[in-house]
């Protein structure tokens, strides 16, 4: 396509310097920022958690007081939720939407810089908890009262924080949706569009219906720390779990906003790299539909052991499995897809494999959790850490991993070194399940969650997983320094470096143009 | 090149506008105020003056932007596909708040329906704790008497909803070219809009309870309170829609920035109808 090189005139090459990022309406220097602020906020979180796991390293209290080790816990989680996962997704949702629907650039490119550049703000005010009298947040990321209402001074930043985090989502979901709706080339219509895109789309409608609702939930939060009122007090006439219901009613939808992009990734590089169409891409989409509008009647199985009527218990442990069917659609049709392709392991391909195995261990330690019974006697202990990790590190962040080895060679022009790309590959598939597989196992031994100290029995599972983080840290620095070499240099790309890949990125130059399809592009 | 039929609707170029300094702008000022906020929560003698500092510079930021679009509009540089984005932009936004408020009324909800029978129930931690709304909570021995719905909740309610229909006839005013009827109109919207907000600040002074009173306290003034911050925000931008009819801006083609406002002012209206009932009436 000619009209690709068409470039304007007046703006065609980028401004430089430092004002080229504060200032900046372009998506592909916004989709940077993006992904850079999330890698600083990955290696901040994560050396918390070589913190945590140096502490759990042997039973006892060695290096911190449980206070501090609540600290590390709650922002373990908070900033790699609100500071890695989700500002890396958006960041990948900034560079390819657009270059995927041939869209000239996002629809509201002022509000795109906004979206990201209220991150830092945002980003300035949780970590400055560590610094206040009374030390960070340490109730917890789910913020539960009465808890949460009698911490001191950080706990107020971190609600203006995270206010700030949601305008930043919201009107980053909105832009995403309308450049998705409004922006795509002609001929592209909604069933035509990458899946990946479609994750986002839906992603974005989650994002829009319930950060707002998290909204509610925290300012409830202010109101009852600072003026008085009794939302969360029972002797006021409120009710501690009324915060559960609203936070998780938010929240479940949450973990899917960070997997859903993740399930595009994947359904990007599988048939790339097995040299086959996405197989069932209709099922697919209707999925990915499915998921998201589970995920707003399933909240209340994070709070089965609150009390609940034996209704609703069973409403939402029924909902919870049904899950599983959309779930369990996308799995079979990674696998189809594989099935008879022309395979070769690239890194990304690689990574996106290892989700497919390792996040279905993830889903079906889900199903274990959604039944009632068992799910009040494993209610906070390791079983739901190792859960949640195989969905969120082994899902979440393998994706994107993965995403960026299959990418990196279209936005920086470069091709990353895959010697050293699959040494990183399997270094943290290693380390990932000697660190989390033994979590299941501590937590059907009841170990709880959030404990600096343990019982001694359970020492040498934690010796396992201590060890296993940190060569699954260490393995990430190799991650940085294979991102660092390509950026800098490395053999030309080319236009298609992956040979099955279809899509209107490679249709652009490697690195694409600062402005590309100025003029849409004619999708048939 | 030669632009093949199917995209000759798509032929002229989306507008991506030049680097701006106000996004960053607008970071600066929400970490300004909400640290000051904070410190203004703790008695920091900082406080108020980080928040002013905040809120200028929010305001600096304002007017710098919408000037920005206001001039672009103006100038022609937004097309029909430019303009179908704003639609779509301002529908989402929309839908944001209705979850907002929707949170909010869910809480309404639970407390009276769920959370107070429970209460009830628990007979050994309270004894003689009955579930009838309004409460302050079997801890707090104060007695309720809420706002009398057929007073000035009513006749707000006919307010607003005056509003609508003079706003409507604005716009009517705009489309068939008759710029009085617009201007009149929107002028009479704004009066009744700071009619509403000088009557609810009315009763909230007369009103025999406060927010820390128990969860009728707390879900009254939030509720009413949000509502009332965002006929706030309607009249400020009904007021800038106003001076910009005044100045001319607005064609019978082409006046999305009217048409936004008005979406938005007749959604914070649907909002005075739910909290006229659910919380004033029953």
């Amino acid at each position: 396509m000619n009209s690709d090189a068409i470039a304007l005139d007046d703006h065609s090459h980028a401004p430089s310097g430092v004002m080229r990022w504060l200032t900046s309406t372009n998506h592909k220097d916004i989709g940077t920022l993006y992904l850079c602020f999330s890698l600083l906020m990955f290696f901040f979180a994560g050396a918390l958690a070589m913190l945590i796991r140096a502490e759990l390293f042997q039973p006892g209290l060695q290096l911190f007081q449980p206070a501090v080790f609540n600290q590390l816990t709650t922002m373990h989680g908070l900033i790699m939720i609100f500071g890695a996962i989700m500002p890396s997704l958006v960041g990948f949702a900034n560079w390819q939407v657009p270059l995927m629907i041939g869209a000239s650039d996002m629809a509201f490119p002022r509000l795109n810089n906004w979206s990201f550049w209220l991150l830092p703000a945002a980003g300035i005010l949780l970590i400055s908890t560590f610094f206040v009298p009374g030390g960070a947040l340490a109730g917890g990321w789910t913020m539960y009262p009465p808890l949460f209402i009698q911490g001191g001074i950080a706990y107020d930043i971190a609600i203006l924080a995270v206010h700030i985090l949601g305008v930043s989502s919201i009107m980053g979901a909105i832009n995403i949706i309308v450049t998705i709706l409004n922006m795509r080339a002609p001929g592209m219509t909604l069933m035509k569009m990458p899946m990946f895109v479609w994750t986002w789309l839906i992603t974005a409608f989650l994002l829009v219906a319930v950060m707002p609702v998290l909204a509610c939930a925290i300012t409830m939060l202010l109101a009852d720390r600072n003026f008085g009122t009794h939302f969360f007090d029972a002797a006021g006439g409120g009710d501690p779990v009324m915060f559960q219901h609203l936070f998780w009613f938010f929240g479940h939808p949450e973990v899917y906003i960070m997997i859903l992009p993740a399930f595009g990734i994947v359904s990007t590089i599988i048939p790339t790299f097995a040299r086959k169409p996405l197989f069932g891409y209709v099922s697919m989409v209707y999925a990915v539909a499915s998921i998201a509008f589970l995920s707003f009647i399933v909240w209340a199985h994070h709070m089965f052991t609150t009390g609940m009527p034996l209704g609703g218990q069973l409403f939402f442990m029924y909902t919870t499995m049904l899950i599983a069917i959309p779930t369990g659609i996308k799995v079979f049709n990674w696998v189809a897809t594989l099935w008879r392709g022309s395979i070769s392991f690239e890194t990304p391909m690689l990574f996106a494999l290892a989700f497919v195995f390792l996040f279905t261990i993830g889903g079906f330690s889900g199903l274990v959790l959604s039944l009632v019974p068992v799910d009040i006697q494993l209610q906070d202990t390791y079983y739901v850490v190792a859960h949640f990790h195989y969905v969120l590190f082994s899902g979440s962040a393998m994706a994107i991993m993965g995403g960026v080895y299959y990418w990196l060679p279209k936005w920086t022009g470069h091709l990353y070194d895959e010697r050293l790309g699959k040494i990183h590959f399997w270094l943290t598939a290693v380390a990932f399940n000697i660190t989390f597989f033994p979590m299941h196992f501590l937590g059907l031994a009841g170990m709880p969650r959030r404990i600096p100290d343990y019982a001694l029995q359970f020492a040498d599972f934690n010796r396992i997983a201590s060890l296993g983080a940190f060569l699954l840290g260490a393995s990430q620095l190799l991650w940085l320094y294979i991102v660092i070499k390509c950026v800098r240099g490395g053999a030309p790309a080319g236009n298609q470096p992956w040979d099955g890949a279809d899509t209107l990125e490679w249709t652009q130059t490697s690195p694409p143009p600062y402005h590309s399809f100025v003029i849409p592009p004619l999708v048939k | 090149m030669q632009a093949p039929a199917e995209y000759a609707a798509h032929a002229d170029v989306y507008y991506v506008p030049p680097p701006s300094i106000w996004p960053i702008v607008g970071s600066v000022a929400l970490l300004t105020l909400a640290a000051g906020f904070v410190m203004v929560l703790h008695q920091m003698a900082a406080g108020p003056l980080l928040m002013a500092l905040g809120a200028a510079i929010l305001l600096v930021m304002l007017c710098g932007w919408f000037g920005a679009v206001i001039r672009e509009s103006l100038s022609g540089k937004y097309d029909a596909q430019v303009d179908a984005s704003f639609r779509w932009g301002m529908v989402w936004f929309i839908f944001s708040e209705v979850m907002f408020f929707a949170g909010f009324f869910g809480a309404l909800f639970y407390a009276r329906n769920v959370a107070l029978s429970m209460l009830a129930d628990a007979q050994l931690l309270w004894p003689g704790f009955t579930a009838a709304w309004p409460t302050a909570g079997p801890g707090m021995k104060t007695a309720i008497t809420p706002v009398e719905a057929w007073g000035i909740p009513a006749f707000n309610t006919l307010v607003l909803l005056s509003s609508g229909a003079t706003l409507t006839w604005a716009h009517r005013g705009l489309q068939r070219g008759r710029p009085l009827q617009l201007k009149l109109g929107l002028a009479l919207t704004i009066a009744l809009g700071v009619l509403f907000i000088g009557l609810q600040i009315h009763e909230y002074g007369a009103a025999a309870f406060t927010i820390r009173d128990g969860i009728y306290g707390a879900t009254f003034y939030l509720l009413t309170g949000f509502h009332g911050f965002h006929v706030l925000l309607g009249t400020v931008m009904l007021s800038v829609v106003l001076m910009r009819s005044l100045a001319g801006h607005f064609t019978p083609a082409r006046h999305f920035a009217f048409v936004a406002v008005a979406w938005y002012w007749h959604f914070v209206d649907v909002i005075w109808l739910l909290l006229f009932i659910f919380v004033y009436c029953l």
